[in-house]
């Protein structure tokens, strides 16, 4: 049986009032791609913040390898996780190169920062030919490549991507998928997706969640969770 | 000749300021009001030992940012939690709160009477009390903190900056503790604003609070607004212009009773009319 990179164990999240998650326990392996899907508001986005230390945790735990940790963001980094904040959220005015050196926070050699960007640069050919331009200037399906690149800097054994496809048209989102299919194979980084965009989404995704007003509502392989009932349920909002 | 010098002098002094200033408010996009705060703190420490201890000038500048830093460091580790308009609010009460010590500490700063008689710089034999030296060491320093802040703008910490000021959040993301960033740079650009303050105190051999007050602060901010936020080229500009523009106003013939007030609203309307037309400043890269 594979080892979780990744694991959380009854993970409670209030924000004031909200109780936004109750009880998650969820699991990613190494390699794997894990798809995180529900309607506004069910707690995908928490989760991830939750594991990127971005919100507080009122109960559970995180287990990175094995070991529980109190997830911080620069220590997270350091561990060899990443995160893609919804909305892309690049510097419109620093340069596409610029960009990038910025994620390669947690690589002190300068040499190897330069040897990431070539590395991103390969697997997101449109980044090269933009390397000097102010990142604004990039259509919005070039700056979530960008963000995503800029996410890959660090090297991270673990990606987690908060709605690629936000605000994108319909080519962009089909090429932001398969840059990410493409990654998810050649640079074995595990990824964990929150999508609304789900067809996308489980055509690349090995296992899934399906999350309604913070509980997991039903989980396994994605292929079965393509013909689950659930989802529809949860997305028409029938009973 | 001497008059030329004078507005020599003085827009070295304001360049540096401005210069300072831009790391903070144009790179990191932190609206600070505390510069003519650290500019009063360096000038009074210079003065002081000077006066009072007849310490050597440079050892009395170095302390002098020294103790600048030190304030700086305790009052930005407070400041560098805050955002925005709370960060600009924090600022402006720093810098009435230090006015005030300047002019109620009296057993120190001598209060409104100042302190006078602060000799002018003496470097290894060498006097600078001719205009002329005094010009040229201005113009030094004003070179030397031109290249700092151009090594720092041009180098990975100066990119840091940059995206804080483009979204902070975004930048914790990464792992970067952005509090760091923030105070680190808030520290050096005091630290930059004391040397002006030292130069200050020792050209015009006297000082008073009224020199160091929050419109002090707005002053500066003008400088580096006007010339264009998040450049270095345009904080020179922008104080050679706001240094130029009051003097060449009192050769435009205005009435001598009326000449003062006229002056100073030909200057404000001058200053309204190019924040409209173009409010990223003359040579901006950045607009509040």
């Amino acid at each position: 049986m594979k080892r979780n990179l990744l694991s959380l164990s009854d993970i409670h999240v209030h924000y004031g009032g909200v109780h936004a998650l109750r009880g998650i326990n969820l699991s990613l392996q190494a390699g794997e791609v894990v798809a995180l899907m529900g309607s506004n508001g069910a707690g995908k986005s928490t989760i991830l913040k939750t594991i990127f230390g971005l919100v507080p945790i009122t109960s559970g735990s995180v287990c990175w390898r094995g070991t529980s940790t109190l997830p911080v963001p620069h220590d997270m980094v350091r561990k060899g996780i990443s995160f893609v904040p919804q909305g892309r959220r690049v510097f419109a005015n620093l340069s596409v190169e610029e960009n990038l050196e910025i994620g390669g926070f947690s690589v002190t050699d300068q040499g190897l920062v330069r040897q990431r960007i070539r590395d991103v640069m390969n697997l997101f050919p449109i980044l090269e030919k933009k390397r000097k331009e102010p990142s604004g200037t990039l259509s919005g399906g070039q700056q979530q490549l960008l963000a995503i690149a800029r996410g890959l800097m660090s090297n991270p054994q673990v990606l987690l991507l908060d709605e690629p496809s936000l605000g994108l048209s319909p080519k962009a989102v089909k090429e932001v998928f398969e840059t990410i299919k493409t990654m998810s194979q050649t640079q074995k980084t595990a990824l964990m997706i929150v999508e609304h965009n789900i067809p996308s989404l489980l055509r690349i995704a090995h296992r899934g969640y399906i999350l309604d007003k913070g509980t997991i509502v039903a989980e396994g392989d994605a292929q079965r969770l393509a013909k689950d009932s659930t989802l529809e349920r949860i997305f028409t909002g029938s009973s | 000749m001497e008059y030329f010098l004078h507005l020599i002098t003085l827009f070295a002094i304001y360049a540096i300021l401005g210069l300072s200033l831009n790391l903070v408010v144009g790179y990191t996009g932190l609206l600070s009001a505390t510069h003519a705060a650290f500019y009063g703190i360096g000038a009074y420490a210079t003065a002081l030992l000077l006066t009072v201890s007849g310490l050597n000038f440079f050892f009395a500048v170095f302390l002098g940012i020294i103790l600048t830093s030190l304030i700086a460091l305790s009052i930005g580790s407070v400041l560098s939690k805050f955002r925005d308009d709370y960060y600009a609010l924090g600022s402006i009460g720093f810098c009435i709160i230090t006015f005030s010590i300047f002019l109620n500490w009296q057993d120190l700063t001598r209060g409104p009477l100042g302190i006078s008689g602060i000799p002018r710089p003496d470097i290894f034999g060498l006097s600078f009390s001719s205009s002329i030296l005094f010009a040229l060491l201005a113009l030094i320093a004003l070179g030397v903190t031109f290249l700092a802040c151009r090594g720092i703008v041009r180098s990975s910490f100066g990119r840091v900056l940059k995206a804080i000021r483009e979204d902070e959040g975004a930048i914790q993301v990464f792992g970067y503790r952005t509090h760091t960033y923030k105070l680190l740079v808030f520290v050096i650009s005091a630290a930059m604003a004391s040397v002006a303050g030292s130069l200050f105190a020792t050209y015009v051999t006297y000082i008073d609070p009224s020199t160091f007050t929050i419109l002090e602060s707005v002053f500066i901010l003008a400088i580096i607004i006007l010339g264009g936020l998040a450049n270095l080229r345009g904080s020179l500009i922008g104080a050679l212009i706001l240094i130029l523009i009051p003097e060449l106003l009192r050769f435009a013939g205005f009435p001598a009773e009326i000449a003062g007030q006229t002056r100073e609203l030909v200057y404000g309307l001058m200053l309204l009319v190019l924040m409209l037309r173009r409010p990223q400043g003359l040579l901006g890269e950045y607009k509040l």
